[in-house]
């Protein structure tokens, strides 16, 4: 799957849409990679870029002052010799003219358009407008979480994900009472399947969280304008003085519906991220190609983002490779450190091949039909990164 | 070029290693990098700017 685009010369100016890793790692890649025209950045938010993954971890501790999540120094920002356009959203794309319209009435053209608006947090029916509610996904969601944490006693997490089990072991370690709800069986059952995902249920409950998992959520319910619980399918309440909302994220692509550039899950791209001549799309929002998986991928990871960013620099420059990276996450909670390499797929075999799983100490290795598709470390991040080698990615057999 | 590593902000995602692996290790009990070279040659100097660049941390400083 190849998209043509014939103007084969550097452009002469590029716009980033999206402030955040992302699209910051884009812009730096570009100049590490030469390029000397005109950058312009635009991002929705006010604050100068900075990373999310301490933002449920370090930020929400109150262990780091929020200016320590900030991405690079105003000193670093201003080598880059970028425009940043900050607290303007964008609000439309032309893909013939390639140009971006914005909230306040600016119209950016450039001759390469780097989409990178991330994700959305998926919000539950009735969430919006009641106090006591939260999602997480922007520097001011945390410390609007933070404030909340330090004035209560209950909180229920809803979403047994990554980012809804990092939560509650930080407020755990607050000294909060804490409740995981999720249709799932154990944490991060999705992403690590049923032996590392047992394990998480197991290391949440020594820890004093409650996990009330397996049962659908149904709904908030409110006492005065004020979340005052969880509502389970069972027709169980958890009650709650804060509650968060920990869902997943949709793309942010609502301002790019009319565009007529393809969505479905993402801003979908060809193997070289790029979404239309002169588009292309980089971060948790771009679905690419993945010639080695044989099937479009979207990943909401961290470090793809800044692999990602360097791909999609090097083909605005004129490369022409396509970008296959080996999936890559690490989640930190309570004192665990796990990093997954590869894929997981439902029903993989594992085996322990390295440490032990009484030693909480161990690297498993993922295997489907024989093939080797993933290796997960438990405080073990040197010995699963060694190990990433064996994986192989493929298409499934039949495709 | 210096090369200079913060072992508080590091996340053990191991993205230097494999960016400049003969620069950068990491601690086998618990994935912190490892500096090999304070002052890597200048054949390396690509390479190290890569590892400051993927690491997710912003953990790597580079003076040149």
């Amino acid at each position: 799957m190849r998209i043509e685009d014939d103007n084969a010369a550097a452009p002469a100016r590029v716009l980033v849409v999206g402030a955040s890793a992302a699209g910051l790692s884009t812009v730096e890649a570009l100049r590490r990679k030469g390029y000397r025209g005109e950058i312009t950045v635009l991002g929705d938010e006010l604050h100068a870029p900075y990373d999310r993954p301490p933002l449920s971890k370090q930020v929400l501790s109150g262990a780091w002052e929020p200016a320590r999540a900030a991405l690079r120094t105003q000193e670093m920002l201003a080598a880059l010799e970028a425009e940043l356009v900050l607290g303007d959203p964008a609000v439309a794309l032309d893909p013939a003219t390639r140009t971006v319209h914005t909230g306040s009435g600016r119209e950016l053209r450039a001759d390469a358009i780097v989409i990178a608006t991330g994700v959305r947090p998926r919000t539950l029916p009735g969430q919006d407008g009641l106090a006591g509610v939260h999602v997480l996904r922007t520097l001011d969601d945390a410390l609007a979480l933070r404030t909340s944490l330090l004035g209560c006693a209950r909180l229920v997490v809803v979403g047994e994900g990554v980012l809804g089990a990092e939560i509650a072991a930080t407020a755990r370690t607050l000294g909060l009472a804490v409740t995981i709800a999720g249709p799932l069986p154990a944490p991060l059952a999705l992403q690590v399947g049923p032996l590392v995902s047992g394990l998480l249920a197991e290391l949440h409950r020594e820890r004093g969280v409650v996990l009330r998992l397996g049962a659908g959520v149904e709904g908030l319910t409110a006492e005065d304008g004020r979340v005052a619980g969880v509502r389970l399918g069972t027709g169980e309440v958890l009650p709650a003085d804060v509650v968060v909302v920990a869902i997943g994220a949709s793309p942010a692509t609502q301002w790019l519906e009319g565009s007529g550039l393809r969505l479905d899950n993402g801003v979908v791209c060809d193997s070289r991220c790029r979404a239309a001549p002169g588009i292309y799309a980089v971060g948790d929002v771009a679905r690419w190609h993945h010639e080695q998986l044989g099937r479009l991928i979207r990943l909401e990871n961290r470090t793809n983002v800044t692999e990602q960013a360097g791909a999609v620099a090097a083909v605005i420059l004129g490369a022409d490779q396509p970008y296959v990276p080996v999936p890559y996450f690490w989640t930190d909670q309570f004192d665990v450190k796990i990093q997954v390499h590869g894929l997981i797929p439902a029903g993989a075999e594992v085996d322990v091949v390295e440490g032990d799983l009484a030693a909480r100490r161990f690297v498993a290795r993922y295997r489907s039909d024989g093939v080797v598709t993933g290796v997960l470390g438990w405080n073990m991040p040197k010995q699963s990164r060694l190990r990433r080698a064996e994986i192989a990615l493929s298409a499934p057999a039949g495709h | 070029m210096k090369v200079v590593v913060d072992e508080e902000k590091c996340v053990a995602a191991g993205q230097c290693v494999s960016a400049a692996m003969d620069v950068f290790d990491q601690r086998d009990e618990d994935g912190v990098v490892v500096l090999l070279t304070e002052s890597p040659p200048p054949e390396l100097a690509d390479a190290v700017r890569t590892a400051a660049a993927v690491c997710p941390a912003l953990a790597i400083r580079i003076e040149e």
